[in-house]
């Protein structure tokens, strides 16, 4: 199980990285992509089925969007809030991505983050692991 | 009991395995309070000849079933081809279920790719699914679809000439759902009234309309479909007599979101109201929202072309409470039926039958028309189907023509309240010229 | 060790019967056109909206292509006339030939549904007399026939639960209570009615206690929707506690009657305090699936609920059936005319050959099958839930998954076998679950060479793991790669793919 160690990590399985002071990179974790398996659709939208793009405000903990596997879904859902600033449009038609390289070319979202307190509220690699294990049992 | 093949001696080794006395034993997880201390008060057994007695019996008591029919009004009679029956009484196919363990399926997965792509070419749309219930239930699921791709629609318009079963079936699905429902009317001419339409149209709104509607009409598709366009509308289409389609322009190529149809006609009895199949299709863009079983082309470990249920995440086993749809089968050997039948017409078999049917329905329009005291009150043009004004009670007429082994229509008061003096009256290549002639002289019997 | 029929036999390729299509070749025989008639017909086409794509996406075959093309893809396929089909909780029990015969009869199958109804009194009665069948095995005051298959009778049932709680208490109240044994349709049928799915564990016993009930009722429940015998194989055995709680706070009991082959003539839902419950005369009534339909979902309900029937009802007077359109508080309709009338002249059938002596041996023999099955393979396969199960039973993969070898793996390879496999993967409470219905109309040899196939594997998995993940082997296909279907959909055939 690969858990980076310079990551953040929620409870619902989605990893953070900080860029620059305030844009936060998200993806969906090793572990994620490994219980859902191969990833044959992602969609950027929230609960409601509206599209998540570029400019949309998100507020932590919201739905931003949804991947399936031929057996199973999962949504995704913001770990930090604010504004999306890019979408990884490319992961559409490469969704092997997903399951090969998820904490790289696998990121999903960039926020701008309006609150760093919700930083706080994220694991570390030393936590996520731990977490992972009592997950299991 | 000859679909029990269990010998006493069987019982005894297999309750032996079990250390039980006797098969009570089993039963032993029900609370005694809960146990129905009787036999059932049910008739039987019978024997097989007993049984076919009885059955004829019955048959013989639906003496409508041995008429010359003029019936129609969202059940059909056609020419259905003998290796359609052969086909589907395969009980490889029949006594198979929903195709979950796809190397042991292709049979039933291949006939459903076949009869989504053919089910798609009819109604002129990219994506069809395996099929619906019927083709009111598939309409329905159509508005329920249009409310989950466009979540500020409030209003949904049916037109009046939708089939009265039809409108009444979206209304019961959608009773749960904080919808208005309003109906558009038809104008004198037969077809939707274009003024009052554009007025109850807006971007908020789902349009469903019939064609031909259930008065036999061809709806104005091109200007309908430009209302739609300019007022944004959800636009969806149903088709009731589905062999129309053989001679209308298809309804996707008047750019519809979701095209539905009763698909009874192909190959299926009227069989007393049922099974039937709905037909759905749609474009592209809204394929992960469509309710239903699809099946898609994909490979398996040799590389080898096959077929497996797909997109499975719209349904109801995996989404749960949050599934496109609690529909978690299709018609199925219903839609093999259709798939049979529609392979054996073929593109001229398909569109000759309809031609005769249409020209039968005019031959007959224009002999009732010149008997006196009838007339036909709609103008707009008409498939297969058509209404004729009667000078007595269309009930009446249906009682006097029974005796002469005719059935000549459905009254429209059976469909829906209103002027009773209305008969529908639908044909078919089924019907020869001497049908026709018969029907026309037992009107003229009641002509002015 | 009884033997398994599975075997390598003749497998014949064949194209999609598109490919098969040659220009000129015809499948039909249709009158000629009369000419004069074809002339009136064509002056009336309003021009703007013919057809003008030729129909060319239906293939061009003769008879003889379209007969051996439908009869070499039936040979891809498993039915129950094939062998044993032990899907859990799809009652795939045989298929009775007189049955098929009976909804073929010309007086049946050219009835129209609008011909008048002094003229088909037979369909009428036949109607009646399935819904008075179908009341007195379930235990309820009346019976609508109308949904065409279980998941619609569920819908049907919520929606005059709905209507009751409209009607009564002047509000459909909020929440549906179901239990996380339930299939997946209750959940969705719940929601299509508008109402949040609040979800209740079963005890480690597998069953639902009273307690867990009364705490998640209260008056914005409702309904609680239970399946009797549950989707773990096992009576309910608290129903009539649980069915007191709910009503004490003005819900309903919604039961899913998918399972209840095991109850025939043994029990009756009515009579644990269920006020709704759909049938499934597919599985119980053993109508054949098709494939996946049609099947036929009748509601039963009792006195409470009757008002809100979807119309028609076919009712009795004097000498004469009817159809009762006249029902002010009805749902409405949930579909065109009265239901699959074809499947109910198949189930009455079946029926009327039983008898209520032979209904209720069905079921005895039903839960027999099950058992034995389940005493024959719980030293070889994980079994969650010791104790007596009904119709079928539920084993997991609990030991063969240290070997690597997984539920999925055991399916393919009991294909191999000669078997269709068990319901996989359901339900959810069991990880690895493989659901086990044999049905009645199994014989003890059919049901020992099954276990010799399910022995067969386990010890497989052991010595030789590699044989079992890469199954199956024998068929014409081996495993379908699912990802790559639904990553780039293809749901239907052109020219250039």
């Amino acid at each position: 199980m690969n858990i980076p160690e310079d990551l953040k990590y929620s409870r619902t399985h989605e990893w953070v990285r900080i860029e620059n002071d305030e844009i936060a990179v998200v993806g969906i974790t090793d572990h994620a992509q490994e219980q859902l398996g191969d990833v044959v659709y992602l969609g950027f939208e929230d609960e409601e089925g509206l599209t998540i793009e570029e400019g949309t405000e998100i507020v932590k903990g919201r739905q931003f969007g949804v991947v399936e596997s031929s057996k199973t879904l999962a949504e995704l859902y913001a770990p930090v809030g604010g504004e999306v600033v890019e979408v990884n449009h490319t992961l559409t038609n490469n969704l092997e991505t997903i399951n090969d390289d998820p904490y790289e070319d696998g990121w999903m979202v960039k926020i701008r983050v309006s609150d760093p307190g919700d930083l706080d509220d994220l694991m570390n690699a030393a936590e996520y692991k731990q977490f992972l294990e009592e997950e299991a049992h | 009991m000859r679909y029990l093949p269990h010998t006493t001696q069987d019982i005894s080794i297999m309750l032996h395995e079990l250390g039980f006395e006797g098969i009570e034993d089993l039963f032993a997880g029900i609370p005694h309070s809960l146990m129905l201390q009787r036999d059932l008060h049910l008739p039987g057994p019978m024997s097989e000849p007993e049984l076919n007695r009885h059955l004829e019996n019955l048959e013989k008591a639906n003496p409508a079933a041995s008429c010359i029919s003029f019936l129609g009004a969202g059940a059909y009679s056609h020419a259905v081809p003998a290796a359609v029956d052969a086909i589907v009484s395969r009980s490889e196919f029949s006594t198979a279920y929903t195709p979950y363990q796809p190397e042991v399926s292709q049979g039933t997965l291949q006939s459903i790719f076949e009869f989504q792509t053919v089910t798609a070419g009819l109604l002129g749309m990219d994506v069809a699914n395996a099929s619906m219930y019927d083709g009111a239930s598939a309409a329905a699921e159509a508005v329920l679809m249009a409310k989950r791709v466009r979540r500020n629609i409030t209003r949904i318009v049916l037109s009046a000439g939708l089939l009265p079963e039809v409108g009444r079936t979206i209304e019961t699905y959608v009773s749960a759902l904080d919808l208005e429902i309003i109906e558009a009317p038809l104008s004198g001419e037969g077809i939707l009234d274009l003024g009052a339409l554009s007025a109850a149209l807006d971007k908020d709104t789902a349009l469903v309309v019939q064609t031909p509607n259930f008065l036999g009409c061809i709806e104005d598709m091109r200007s309908l479909a430009g209302l739609a366009g300019e007022k944004n509308a959800f636009f969806i289409s149903f088709t009731a007599e589905p062999y129309s389609l053989a001679v209308l322009e298809p309804p996707g190529s008047f750019g519809v979101d979701v095209a539905t149809a009763e698909g009874q006609a192909f190959g299926n009895p009227v069989s007393f109201g049922g099974p039937y199949l709905g037909l759905f299709a749609t474009s592209k863009k809204y394929v992960r929202r469509m309710p239903g079983r699809l099946v898609g082309l994909t490979r398996d470990g040799a590389g080898k072309q096959g077929f497996v249920l797909t997109l499975a995440t719209r349904e109801q086993h995996i989404r749960r409470a949050r599934a496109t749809s609690n529909i978690c089968s299709n018609e199925g050997l219903c839609a093999l039926a259709s798939l049979v039948h529609l392979c054996c017409l073929g593109p001229e078999g398909l569109a000759r039958a309809a031609r005769i049917s249409r020209a039968n329905a005019e031959y007959l329009k224009a002999g009732i028309a010149e008997i006196p005291g009838f007339s036909i009150p709609y103008k707009a043009s008409t498939f297969n189907e058509f209404v004729v004004e009667t000078p007595v009670p269309a009930n009446d007429l249906v009682q006097e023509s029974t005796r002469h082994g005719i059935l000549p229509g459905v009254p429209l008061n059976r469909l829906k309240n209103g002027n009773e003096n209305r008969l529908l009256i639908c044909t078919s290549e089924l019907h020869t010229r001497q049908d026709l002639d018969n029907l026309i002289r037992v009107l003229k019997q009641r002509g002015a | 060790m009884a033997k398994v029929p599975g075997t390598k036999g003749l497998n014949l390729d064949e194209s999609l019967i598109f490919e098969r299509s040659r220009k000129g070749r015809t499948g039909f025989s249709l009158p000629v056109e009369d000419q004069d008639l074809r002339e009136i017909s064509t002056s009336h086409v309003p021009a703007p909206l013919e057809r003008k794509d030729g129909l060319d996406f239906l293939p061009s075959v003769s008879e003889v292509d379209v007969v051996r093309h439908f009869t070499r893809l039936s040979s891809w396929n498993y039915g129950v006339d094939s062998g044993m089909y032990p899907l859990g909780s799809c009652t795939m029990k045989y298929n009775p030939k007189i049955s098929e015969a009976a909804a073929r009869r010309p007086g049946f199958a050219n009835l129209h549904p609008l011909a008048p109804e002094s003229l088909s009194q037979g369909a009428l009665q036949l109607m009646y007399e399935l819904q008075q069948f179908l009341a007195e095995i379930g235990g309820f005051a009346a019976v609508t026939l109308q949904p065409a298959a279980g998941a619609h009778g569920e819908l049907t049932g919520i929606k005059m639960v709905r209507a009751f709680h409209l009607d009564v208490h002047g509000r459909p109240r909020k929440k549906v209570i179901i239990p996380d044994t339930a299939h997946g349709t209750n959940p969705a049928s719940s929601a299509l009615n508008g109402y949040e799915v609040v979800e209740i564990s079963s005890g480690d016993d597998g069953v639902l206690h009273a307690e867990q009930v009364r705490e998640a009722m209260d008056e914005e429940v409702a309904a609680l929707m239970l399946t009797n015998p549950n989707t773990l194989g096992l009576f309910e055995e608290h129903i009539a506690e649980i069915a007191g709680i709910v009503h004490e706070k003005g819900g309903l009991l919604y039961c899913d009657g998918a399972n209840m082959n095991a109850l025939l003539g043994k029990a009756r839902p009515g009579d644990m305090g269920v006020d709704v419950l759909q049938f499934n005369l597919h599985k119980t009534f053993s109508t054949p699936h098709g494939g996946g339909g049609p099947g036929s979902g009748p509601v039963g309900v009792g006195k409470v609920l009757e008002p809100y029937l979807p119309v028609p009802v076919v009712t009795h007077k004097g000498d004469r059936y009817h159809l009762d359109n006249d029902r002010p508080k009805s749902v409405g309709k949930m579909r065109s005319f009265f239901g699959n009338f074809g499947v109910m002249v198949r189930a009455y059938t079946y029926l009327l050959e039983m008898g209520p002596a032979g209904l209720t041996r069905a079921a005895e023999l039903a839960v027999l099958n099950a058992n034995y099955v389940k005493s024959r393979l719980e030293k070889y396969y994980h079994l969650p839930y010791k104790k007596i199960c009904m119709h079928e039973c539920v084993l997991s993969d609990k030991m063969q998954k240290a070997n690597g070898v997984k539920t999925i793996d055991i399916a393919k390879r009991l294909i191999d076998l000669g078997f269709h496999p068990p319901t996989i993967y359901f339900p959810l409470v069991v990880d690895g679950a493989m659901m086990i219905e044999p049905t009645e109309t199994e014989s003890l040899e059919s049901l020992e060479s099954f276990v010799s196939a399910m022995k067969q594997i386990a010890k497989e998995a052991k010595t030789d793991p590699g044989i079992v993940k890469s199954a199956p082997h024998n068929t014409r296909l081996s495993r379908l790669d699912e990802t790559l279907a639904a990553r780039n959909p293809v749901l239907t055939w052109s020219k250039h793919d």
